[in-house]
């Protein structure tokens, strides 16, 4: 067959390195750039370090202080993963803030009024929270309401029938399993003499993960050549894995020292694990990705996209019902103000952990990120001594410069 | 110095990589109705554009004289400024405000330091209306009038405009008999009032109706102009047709055999407007190998056949009945119609068929994510591997399968979207202008693989709007217009003449 016509060059090819320092370079600009968000959790919280110091010592570094960042914010990290696949399909939830407040208010109900078995109580009220996200998602899904106004319904709502629950009161004296989700610790105590003691099962966890995660890397990286495709330099992977092994090292050091690991470290650490894979590599985790990216291009692939809407609020609804567990479980208390703002710092968290305002794009990684710059925000405003307006104040202004960076960064590489 | 309203000398127009216009003229004479014919895609539009000011003076060589003077327009304010005004095919109102907001965007009734005067709006307005035949009150919304009368409004707008030459863009394309003929009449009136009009149309009997001189318009060429007297449909579709057939088409040995897919009495309404029929009773039928062509203009419904019939994905009051191997089979939404062994590659890969954020593996692996999941998870490493063998059966020229696909050039993207399909393993495959955008030599490869897959069984439509392309690879051609087909040709039959006759075929009345 003759074919006289040529084809013009169409293929994108990129300029060969020129030598392997230039490569290697090139993957370290390229990985800092991917990994912006870490370096400004890393900045974050060697900021405060430093601003906290007193008596030659760094507060915010302080054990006590590391395991309180984890155990005060965790609803934050909880939130923020549901928030960031709602985000990523292209909606909004306004409403989970009143949510966790409702649950917790129910689940005063349950566990103090009605005198339930702890663990039903904590069953009935992620139900519950289920159930609440099931409303949401049949009007957004089904009816084809925006969820901004359904949310927003919501957020007014379950405020509402949280007071109506709580009877104008508060709920406290939560049984002590129940307050374990919130307050509670894993953990082996051995004493050191003196007032020191630490933890050894802390720090096997920690050793435990810290060779998981080199194992994960190890393999990802070799996996990634088997298939031909381009690796970061050895030194600068080997680098990269002996900070993160110390960073990790050190935080389970901390812990070890305060009380050991936190039970909503546990809990989270599950979330993560659970819809990292969720989002990663399951069906359902690509189909809220393809209805991000191009709902109808989605649809006319087969994509039942009302079915993963529905889904996706029902599953925020179940985070939004743990997050008030674990908030009440803290403060051993169901109160009418509890969740307010919640929702603001959820979206803030999935926003400046990479979440792109139009959809489509967003990880679970980002938004805990996200969240754990919000919480050392928190934190570390708080033992400076600043006070909440001006808390507030930083916080918006972080969102705003967060997103404005990563939109500028976006069109620099010539996204969309 | 010359009698006529308006000359276009010389008009050439550039895109990268195509010629849309070569050395054009037109020349129209002062009241007279002057009709544009050509084929999609043959420059109608731009020159509309080149005219209207939409592509400035400075983006075209050649020279638009106006009223014997020479034009400079920055963009469609100038034009208008002069007298000029275009209405499009997708008019260009706003459905939430009222008939005298529309008239008057942009050009409003002022009274009172600077304020609107509504008032004298809505009374200006309702002139307007009565000199183009429409009683409505001025503050009717428009969205709650039928297109007919929207195009009305329209064409009171142009005259709030002082409008000398006015521009009707296949005007009547979304209207029914009855509209019309009345707006048939109001361009003669009009034209009774010293206004001057250019209708591109395809409708050819209408331009037999009411215009004075035809031009015709074919590759960016002008190939005639013809005066009334002279105007034939026979001679129209000879000029709009008559190329040579410069593309090139692999050699193809068919080899059919069975029906596979048969669609029975197929009809479809308009979504927003469930009154209009927009697929009107269509029946066709594929077999197994064979590639079975959909002509038609724009605006036939060929497009809206094919979504209404995958998945219930245009179109309300759907009704009708699918075959397959004999066995009726319900499409009812995209899944069910994917699971039946149908694939439809949508017209608009950009729109409608590419994720343009996520890169080529994802992409190709979109329908069939069934096929690489065990328990709910997605085997990357093997998605990795079914994507690439795509990238080299499909010569899709990208270095590696994580390339983002908006980066792609439009062949490769088109080759992401067929591969997509393919890998969903279909018995029949509809693609929906499967080479629009992308250059000779990609179109050769997209030819040879629709060639292999008809070859290895598969039943394929392909719906195109280049008369040639069909000729050059399908086995046998339906032509639709209007909503219906028209007529069913074997390739052996099929002339560029005769497909043109039958897509320009309007319902009896």
């Amino acid at each position: 067959m003759s074919e006289t016509t040529t084809r013009p060059q169409t293929e994108p090819v990129g300029p060969p390195p020129t030598s392997k320092i230039a490569s290697s370079l090139s993957h370290i600009i390229t990985d800092l750039g991917k990994n912006g968000i870490f370096l400004a959790l890393v900045a974050v919280v060697a900021l405060f370090s430093i601003l906290t110091i007193q008596n030659g010592q760094s507060i915010l570094l302080r054990p006590q202080n590391i395991s309180n960042l984890i155990v005060q914010n965790g609803y934050i990290l909880i939130l923020a993963i549901g928030m960031v696949m709602v985000i990523v399909a292209g909606h909004i939830d306004l409403s989970v803030g009143s949510v966790a407040a409702f649950v917790g208010a129910i689940s005063g109900v349950f566990a103090v009024k009605m005198d339930m078995p702890w663990a039903l109580a904590i069953v009935l009220s992620l139900l519950v929270g289920a159930l609440v996200g099931a409303w949401q998602g049949f009007w957004i899904a089904y009816v084809g309401i925006p969820a901004f106004i359904v949310t927003l319904a919501g957020m007014l709502i379950f405020r509402g029938l949280a007071l109506v629950v709580l009877g104008n009161s508060n709920i406290g004296s939560f049984p002590e399993e129940y307050r374990a989700l919130g307050n509670g610790f894993l953990n082996f105590e051995i004493d050191l003499g003196g007032r020191s003691h630490i933890d050894p099962l802390t720090l096997g966890v920690g050793l435990i993960a810290v060779i998981a995660l080199i194992v994960q890397q190890v393999r990802t990286r070799a996996g990634r050549r088997s298939y031909g495709q381009d690796v970061e330099p050895l030194p600068w992977f080997v680098a990269k894995l002996a900070l993160v092994t110390v960073g990790v090292g050190l935080f389970a050091l901390a812990l070890a020292v305060f009380k050991g690991i936190p039970v909503t470290l546990i809990v989270l650490a599950i979330l993560v694990l659970v819809y990292g894979i969720v989002t990663n590599r399951s069906v359902f985790g690509r189909h809220i990705y393809a209805i991000g990216g191009n709902r109808h291009a989605a649809e006319l692939s087969g994509v039942k996209t009302r079915k993963v809407d529905f889904f996706i609020f029902v599953n925020m609804g179940f985070l939004a019902a743990l997050a008030g567990l674990v908030f009440t479980a803290r403060l051993n208390l169901a109160g009418p103000k509890a969740g307010d703002g919640f929702e603001l710092e959820a979206i803030s968290a999935a926003f400046i952990g990479g979440a792109a305002v139009q959809g489509g794009v967003g990880t679970i990684g980002g938004a805990i990120i996200g969240g754990l710059i919000i919480g050392v925000l928190n934190n570390g405003m708080s033992i400076m001594g600043i006070g909440i307006e001006w808390q507030q104040a930083v916080k918006g202004l972080v969102l705003l410069l967060a997103v404005a960076f990563d939109v500028f960064n976006k069109r620099r590489s010539g996204g969309r | 110095m010359t009698t006529n309203i308006l000359e276009m000398r010389s008009i050439t127009k550039t895109f990268p990589g195509v010629k849309a216009l070569q050395d054009v003229t037109l020349e129209v004479a002062r009241g007279e109705i002057h009709a544009i014919c050509g084929e999609n895609g043959a420059g109608k539009s731009t020159l509309m554009k080149v005219l209207s000011g939409v592509y400035p003076t400075g983006t075209y060589e050649g020279d638009i004289v106006f009223e014997n003077d020479t034009m400079t327009f920055r963009d469609i304010r100038d034009s208008e400024a002069k007298g000029i005004v275009i209405i499009h095919q997708e008019l260009a109102l706003s459905p939430y405000l009222s008939i005298a907001e529309n008239i008057f965007l942009n050009n409003e009734v002022k009274g009172l330091f600077g304020l609107i005067d509504w008032n004298k709006s809505n009374s200006e307005a309702a002139k307007l209306l009565a000199r183009v035949g429409l009683r409505e009150n001025p503050t009717t919304k428009i969205m709650d009038l039928g297109v007919g009368k929207q195009q009305l409004v329209e064409i009171a707008k142009a005259l709030s405009k002082r409008v000398k030459l006015l521009i009707l863009d296949e005007p009547t394309a979304a209207l029914n008999d009855e509209d019309s003929d009345h707006l048939l009449d109001l361009i003669l009136h009009l034209k009774e009032q010293g206004i001057t009009s250019i209708i591109i149309s395809h409708k050819l009997n209408e331009i037999k109706k009411i215009a004075d001189s035809v031009t015709v318009i074919r590759d960016g060429k002008t190939i005639e102009t013809m005066a009334k007297g002279e105007v034939s449909e026979e001679r129209i579709i000879k000029d709009m047709v008559g190329r040579d057939l410069e593309h090139r088409y692999p050699d193809h040995t068919p080899n059919i055999g069975e029906e596979i897919l048969r669609v029975e009495n197929w009809r479809a309404h308009h979504p927003q407007d469930p009154s209009r029929v927009i697929v009107d009773d269509v029946n066709l039928s594929v077999r197994r190998g064979e590639i079975v062509g959909i002509a038609g203009l724009m605006g036939a419904g060929r497009t809206e056949f094919a979504m209404s019939l995958f998945g219930k994905s245009y179109g309300t009051r759907i009704s009708g009945k699918v075959f397959k191997n004999g066995t009726e089979i319900k499409t009812r939404s995209v899944s069910e119609a994917i699971e039946n062994g149908l694939a439809y590659a949508t017209e608009d890969r950009k729109q409608y068929g590419l994720n343009l954020i996520e890169d080529i593996k994802r992409n190709i692996s979109a329908a069939s994510l069934g096929k690489l999941a065990q328990g709910g998870l997605v085997n990357d490493n093997e998605e990795f591997k079914v994507a690439n063998e795509y990238r080299k059966s499909m010569n899709i020229k990208s270095p590696t399968v994580l390339a983002k696909t908006g980066k792609l050039s439009g062949g490769n993207q088109q080759k992401v979207v067929l591969s997509k399909w393919i890998y969903s393993d279909p018995d029949v495959l509809i693609l929906d202008e499967p080479t629009r955008g992308i250059d000779v030599g990609a179109k050769y490869e997209i030819y040879a693989i629709i060639n292999r897959l008809a070859s290895e069984g598969k039943g394929i439509i392909v719906i195109s709007s280049e008369l040639p392309e069909l000729l050059g690879i399908c086995d046998r051609i339906y032509a639709l217009s209007e909503g219906r087909i028209t007529g069913e040709l074997p390739i052996a039959e099929a002339t560029p003449e005769a497909l043109l006759t039958l897509m320009t075929m309007e319902k009896p009345r």
